[in-house]
């Protein structure tokens, strides 16, 4: 069984992912692909409970006019080592200012987690059989990091000025 | 040198840790080898033929005599005595066991220095120019930067699962001396027209399966920017790259697709939304780092040492090695010294830990506490007062690194080879060794000048035979290890691959075929053209003919 871990925590997943279009939509909080809400996207608008997933190919622009709408998108990872999820969460938080939840699915285990989540991830599926109690630790592997990222400037911003070398 | 501050020191003690735990998961039965790979890779840990390798960075080829100190301990505690320096300013522990890695880590953390992203599909260590600060054509000294683009890359959150490895070389200098033609991306300090620091930036150069020479994308990047145009051109390719087929997954091949004015639009249209934005840095960071590489004390010389000139004349030896092994200094009665590891019988690059306790006394008593590593395999004393030089040589003499050949036919770029590599279809360093056997004459050697021999044992090219002015591949041909030998490559300014002269060769016969290839020079050159001039005037038919020459 898949484990969700959203805002910091174990959680109840509520959203279904519908991993192919499908003619008829389930009832329930679903998550359609880029193309069905490209395809429908007014009628689908009209219900409230509905996210969109994008694959690594899929261009996050496209979703630009619906970021104020969307209450979840989720980008998917065929492959842990596939990468382009990382670049895609950037521009849906830096460049299309998304606030929503933005959900890291398919290959995702604990290792990943702190990248994830320094790159916009605010929740993340983890693939079967893990345990996402141990997880959650590893959301706190680093206390912080050099880098701009979608929760901190870059440190040498943050650092207090020219610090004296040497020890 | 750069000296960590306890935010520096903070984030490698985390990675430690954080891997200790990958560690005892992986050991315990949690993680699977599928899953523990990319996890170990991303700390520069191989398995290998006969044990786990260690690949350690030493960023920017900078070290001091501490930090020296600490890799001879590694190589005596956890390893066979000794280390293995490589063509990227790292150097490789071939022995460890896996289990005791974390521990190695923490000791390396101890000095500040670490395996963080010296391999895996990430942003490797960053490498530059091995006379940094004391070469006397420097637009600006490039070690500010290496350490701001050094943080940069470590632990970036967006670029850890790229579609392949990706290498960044920086030099400061006006004469290339980090390769960076034959990098992801290299980066070149210029100044503008206003006197204003900035860079020229060059991607898609790589040799490997695919060798290609790099294209300016930008001819000025105001330093300020530096950090947001890197950003944007790993998130092109990172997009963008090909992730289908390995051997298609290195930006080259993406900018030789789309083309690099096309990939440069991309990169400037990426850079347009970043420009200015947080990553801009500020005068105050490049100050504070630049404060980390202020010049030693260095004496007020007036010019040459006079003892030195006179000893030059009078000591044949010494004079070899002073005109091989020594190089100008920008401060007047200074030398850069070479230190060589390519002596006969020894892999080249390998140092022993005794070698590196007494360098490392040595570069106290001689370069101010610090030494560099050259991507040519050979450490570097930048800072020695020429009144010393012949003291250094004696000392050096008797720790077997004073062989005086640096940049000739015997100083060879060699990879590990089937000797320890996995990867490797041939044996690299018994050719090496082979070759230096063959050609001991060192008055011969001199007369034969410059030449880059350069030795892989696959097509991945860590010796980078592509470059070499003689390069040697080993290839599989139906299980048995076969030898391709390029010519006319050149790293450097002018870099150029290297050409394949025809069919590869047994083992046995590389000394032959090289022992040819310098009769042809040595009857048509010109006077004080190097090798690789005249293989550029004559092409590679002189040198083929004579190769293939049935009767010789």
């Amino acid at each position: 069984m898949p484990q969700l871990i959203k805002s910091g925590a174990v959680t109840e997943d509520r959203w279904t992912l519908l991993r192919e279009p499908a003619p008829a939509l389930p009832l329930s909080p679903v998550i359609v692909p880029l193309a069905t809400w490209l395809a429908s996207r007014a009628e689908l608008a009209a219900g409230a409970d509905v996210g969109v997933w994008l694959a690594p190919t899929d261009d996050p622009a496209l979703l630009s006019a619906d970021v104020a709408a969307l209450p979840i998108i989720a980008v998917d990872f065929p492959r842990f080592a596939d990468g382009r999820g990382y670049s895609i969460a950037r521009l849906l938080r830096d460049r299309y200012a998304y606030k929503g939840e933005l959900r890291a699915v398919g290959d995702i285990a604990r290792d990943q987690l702190y990248y994830l989540h320094q790159s916009g991830f605010d929740s993340f599926v983890l693939r079967d059989g893990k345990d996402a109690q141990d997880a959650l630790a590893s959301l706190r592997d680093f206390t912080d990091g050099y880098q701009a990222t979608a929760h901190r400037t870059p440190w040498f911003r943050r650092s207090g000025g020219v610090a004296a070398p040497g020890r | 040198m750069y000296r960590y501050d306890a935010f520096d020191q903070r984030l490698v003690d985390e990675r430690v840790a954080q891997f200790r735990d990958q560690t005892r998961r992986y050991l315990a039965g949690e993680l699977t080898e599928d899953e523990f790979r990319p996890l170990r890779l991303q700390n520069g840990l191989y398995i290998q033929k006969f044990a786990p390798m260690l690949r350690v960075a030493i960023p920017y080829g900078l070290l001091s005599s501490l930090q020296l100190r600490m890799l001879a301990h590694i190589g005596r505690k956890y390893d066979k005595g000794y280390g293995h320096f490589t063509t990227r300013q790292n150097i490789q522990f071939n022995w460890p066991q896996l289990a005791e890695v974390p521990d190695i880590l923490a000791d390396l953390a101890s000095v500040e220095m670490h395996a963080i992203q010296t391999s895996g599909n990430c942003v490797r260590n960053i490498t530059s120019d091995h006379f940094a600060g004391a070469a006397g054509d420097e637009i600006v000294d490039p070690r500010p930067y290496n350490e701001l683009i050094r943080q940069w890359s470590t632990f970036h959150p967006e670029f850890a699962y790229l579609p392949r490895k990706f290498k960044i070389a920086i030099t400061g200098a006006t004469t290339d001396r980090a390769a960076i033609l034959v990098h992801d991306i290299g980066l070149q300090a210029v100044r503008s027209a206003g006197g204003d620091v900035g860079f020229r930036v060059i991607v898609g150069g790589g040799l490997g399966r695919t060798p290609i020479i790099g294209h300016v994308i930008r001819e000025f990047l105001p330093r300020a920017e530096i950090l947001n145009y890197l950003d944007a051109i790993l998130r092109v390719y990172n997009r963008f790259g090909r992730r289908d087929n390995m051997y298609k997954a290195r930006i080259k091949i993406l900018v030789k697709e789309q083309t690099p004015a096309v990939f440069a639009q991309h990169v400037e249209a990426e850079w347009e939304h970043l420009k200015g934005g947080p990553a801009t840095v500020p005068d105050e960071e490049v100050a504070r780092l630049a404060a980390h590489f202020t010049p030693p004390p260095y004496e007020n010389l007036a010019g040459d040492d006079i003892g030195f000139r006179s000893t030059v004349a009078d000591n044949r030896a010494f004079s070899n090695w002073v005109k091989r092994n020594v190089f100008p200094h920008k401060k007047p009665g200074y030398a850069i010294v070479t230190l060589s590891l390519k002596k006969t019988g020894v892999p080249p690059g390998d140092a022993t830990s005794d070698q590196m306790d007494t360098v490392a006394d040595l570069a106290d008593a001689y370069s101010f506490g610090e030494l560099t590593m050259s991507h040519e395999q050979n450490l570097i004393f930048t800072d020695v007062r020429q009144s010393q030089l012949l003291a250094l040589w004696s000392e050096l003499k008797d720790l077997g690194l004073a062989t005086p050949n640096i940049g000739l036919l015997t100083d060879i770029v060699c990879c590990p080879g089937g000797d320890f590599c996995s990867l490797a279809n041939a044996k690299s360093i018994p050719i090496a060794e082979a070759i230096q056997r063959r050609f001991d004459d060192l008055d011969y050697l001199h007369d034969l000048g410059d030449i880059d021999l350069n030795i892989s044992g696959c097509m991945n090219a860590c010796g980078h035979h592509h470059v070499g002015h003689i390069g040697i591949l080993g290839v599989d041909k139906n299980g048995s290890e076969w030898y391709q030998v390029t010519i006319g490559g050149t790293q450097g300014d002018r870099a150029a691959i290297g050409k394949v002269i025809g069919p590869s060769f047994a083992a046995h016969e590389m000394p032959d075929v090289v022992a040819r290839l310098l009769d042809v020079y040595v009857d048509l050159r010109h006077e004080d053209e190097r090798f690789v001039d005249t293989v550029r005037r004559l092409g590679i038919d002189p040198f083929k003919e004579r190769v293939y020459a049935a009767a010789y």
